[in-house]
């Protein structure tokens, strides 16, 4: 494995609320967060934008975001580009960011999150989402990614004999966290009996177990650590593991669909080049656009066996207190899922706790962390681990 | 700032007579849950009122038209303008209005013309009658709201879209059963509901029919007037708002600081669905059937598309008696016979026979 020694750090962060911002367009969010970012950085001068998308092209008609932000954003002549993985976009993008910075190429990269979907009524999202699906093959049968966590999720309460309501303590461990959490679009808390009373939305997923996808930009400066100014005494934040790796696309390809081969991958696989094991993690943001993600992702990175995941969440070991809390801030079932922002979100959110800023949300100890989205049903994985420098 | 945007005529004007029609057909909300969701949809209300085979916003709107001129004692030949506010007009092009002046007896001098602004098309028509008669154009004027609201089968639209409506003599205000102290209207382009040329049922801009539409533009022409015409809530002792379901305008009221005591008496919409343009007015005709000499009474209609007429008004002495000329809206709401989808669906005419 290369070595990659050049350091790499989260210099800044900037995160707008996820929920329906029918006052501002694709550009006007995308331009908050990246304006939010640079100002956390201190105004450090990015000289490369990575813009992570998954919808525009089919839901507002727009593609080279790259140009489009970059001059928006006052950085016309930068060099920019769209990166998408669907809803791994946002950990793809930030690894495009990394091994620039890393090669030598450039000090000071920007890399922006950012969705737009609640000007489309529901039907027209779920097309556009499904087209992050093996389409010939998946989509053109009529699946969408609800349908798709549904079968997942159906097939792991039968295989592992699992509750009906096993998957209930990531829903109630998010909403819990996200009440306060100010960028959150569910700001309440829910009792079981809600969960098990909510309507069903394709069985056995129901309301809960599903993210709202909403709109949202989040951005990172990343920067080459010599590349800092002096007098930052805020804690430097450290990507310590970097890896993208990629499965099937369609499902039904997968030898095995409960075993999310992509997202073990690149988690070990950054895990290594960390040097940290699973239980040197202190917090892990996953992706939970459904709840059932849930437990394939804990299982995946090795935070419990095929098969128990759920347990983890049912006796609350990923509580902001437990061993391994996971949607430390609501995670996109309680912030909100700003799909290929997602991945923009969870390292933002992981540096706060990283550095101490997580306020009411904050997990104790937190020196390492992991952030893990997935594209799709899993089909793509990024994996970052975040480290603390002293 | 406020002040000078309040519609106030020269002439202060008021209801000179009030009428409300509902027809008695009812379908339950949970009757449209058992066809399209087995019986697991939650339901917005509790069941709407249906048109029957013999019934459109025509015969409706003469209905409530002679109720009004009931109670207002005057002959239908001194009404100037007959104006009927609707999104199912009969006829895309022949008006509704000449057809019922022509019922009641108000033809040949007279306007006659329909209005549409999706459910505030009957208050846009009374502030026109306001301005008619306010001006000293004319002495009376006809405003109606009445509706046969179209849903797509199985949409969301489908367990609310309900029928009914009323019709608003305006006239001088030493005439009137209930006084307008002002009045306000507030628009922008929001397209949260449209129906297309040609199309039959209307489409919507799911949530997006909530905060930035419904309640953005209610909350601003209801707090323009009070400011302008510088009353609070308390003033009020009953308040009535647009209600296309019964958890929208519960808010609202709420969120504008009325209580659930002002609102109770006009809230119709649990038992005869969304009447769309007629939704607000026939809330109204309901408070003026209870409403006492001296109640100040709020009303606030939304459109979509979107705007929002806000009215202050203030019950007179006459009232209380020229109310018993005709039948009051409750008893409409009472006269109620049960239907389920298959008569519906018949009754609606959606079953497509050739």
């Amino acid at each position: 494995m290369t070595e990659i020694s050049d350091t790499v750090v989260i210099a800044g962060i900037g995160m707008m609320p996820v929920g329906e911002h029918w006052e501002l367009s694709l550009r006007h969010l995308g331009l908050d967060a990246m304006s939010a970012a640079q100002a956390d950085a201190g105004g450090l001068r990015p000289q490369a934008l990575y813009v992570a998308n998954m919808l525009a092209p089919v839901l507002s008609g727009q593609s080279h975001l790259g140009a489009l932000l970059a001059d928006f954003a006052g950085m016309r002549g930068v060099e920019a580009t769209t990166i998408e993985a669907s809803g791994a976009s946002g950990g793809v993008a930030v690894r495009q960011a990394y091994l620039a910075i890393a090669s030598g190429a450039i000090d000071v990269a920007l890399v922006l999150g950012v969705e737009k979907v609640t000007d489309k009524a529901s039907g027209q999202v779920q097309a556009a989402l499904a087209t992050g699906t093996d389409s010939e093959y998946e989509a053109v049968q009529g699946v969408t990614p609800s349908a798709q966590a549904a079968l997942l999720m159906q097939r792991y309460l039968h295989e592992h004999k699992a509750p009906n309501d096993s998957m209930a303590g990531f829903s109630l461990t998010a909403h819990q966290n996200a009440v306060t959490n100010p960028n959150a679009m569910f700001r309440r808390a829910i009792q079981p009996e809600q969960y098990a009373k909510a309507p069903i939305v394709s069985e056995p997923l129901n309301t809960f177990d599903v993210a709202p996808l909403a709109d949202g930009a989040a951005a990172l400066i990343l920067a080459r650590a010599s590349a800092l100014p002096n007098g930052n005494d805020r804690p430097q934040v450290v990507i310590a593991g970097s890896a993208t790796a990629t499965s099937a696309l369609a499902v039904h390809d997968r030898p095995d669909p409960l075993i999310l081969t992509a997202a073990a991958q690149s988690a070990s696989k950054a895990l290594m080049q960390a040097n940290f094991s699973p239980d040197e993690i202190k917090l892990f943001e996953l992706h939970d656009s459904f709840s059932i993600f849930g437990a394939l992702s804990l299982e995946a990175a090795g935070f419990a066996q095929r098969g128990e995941g759920w347990k983890l969440a049912q006796n609350g070991d990923i509580s902001l207190t437990g061993d391994i809390p996971i949607a430390t801030f609501g995670g996109s079932k309680a912030r909100g899922d700003p799909g290929a922002a997602t991945g923009i979100y969870q390292l933002a959110e992981a540096t706060l706790q990283l550095q101490n800023r997580a306020n009411d949300n904050q997990v104790s100890d937190a020196a390492v962390a992991m952030t893990q989205c997935l594209g799709g049903s899993g089909a793509t994985a990024s994996t970052h681990i975040l480290r603390r420098a002293n | 700032m406020a002040g000078n945007k309040i519609l106030k005529p020269i002439r202060e004007a008021g209801f000179t007579g009030y009428g409300a029609y509902v027809p008695q057909y009812r379908l339950p909300a949970k009757e449209v849950a058992r066809i399209w969701t087995d019986g697991k949809a939650g339901l917005p209300i509790k069941e709407k009122a249906v048109a029957g085979l013999d019934e459109d916003v025509i015969t409706m709107s003469i209905e409530a038209a002679r109720n009004a001129l009931a109670r207002s004692d005057l002959s239908p030949t001194e009404i100037r303008a007959v104006w009927v506010g609707s999104e199912s007009h009969p006829y895309a092009v022949k008006p509704t209005s000449t057809v019922v002046a022509e019922a009641i007896g108000a033809t040949p001098h007279t306007q006659a013309a329909d209005w549409e602004f999706a459910c505030k098309a009957g208050t846009e028509a009374i502030q026109a009658a306001i301005g008619f008669v306010g001006s000293g154009m004319a002495n009376y004027a006809l405003a109606i709201g009445m509706d046969t609201a179209q849903g797509r089968p199985g949409d969301a639209l489908e367990y609310t879209a309900g029928a009914g409506g009323a019709a608003f003599i305006i006239g001088p205000a030493e005439d009137a059963v209930c006084v307008i102290e002002g009045s306000y209207s507030y628009a922008t382009d929001t397209p949260d509901f449209w129906r297309r040329a040609n199309e039959t049922y209307p489409e919507h801009g799911e949530r997006f029919t909530g905060e930035p539409a419904y309640f953005s533009h209610i909350q601003a022409s209801a707090e323009y007037l009070m400011e302008g015409i510088e009353t609070v809530p308390s003033d009020y002792r009953f308040a009535v708002f647009h209600q296309p379901n019964t958890k929208f305008p519960t808010r609202v009221a709420k969120t504008l600081g009325f209580g659930q005591d002002q609102i109770e008496a006009g809230l119709l919409v649990p038992d005869i669905g969304n009447t769309y343009a007629g939704s607000a007015m026939v809330g109204l005709t309901a408070i003026l059937d209870i409403a006492e000499p001296g109640d100040r009474i709020l009303m606030v209609s939304y459109g979509s598309g979107a705007g929002s007429d806000a009215f202050s008004l203030r019950a007179t002495e006459a009232l209380t008696d020229r109310r018993e000329a005709a039948p009051d809206t409750l008893s409409y709401i009472k006269r109620r016979t049960e239907i389920d989808y298959a008569t519906y669906a018949r009754y609606r005419g959606k079953l497509v026979l050739k």
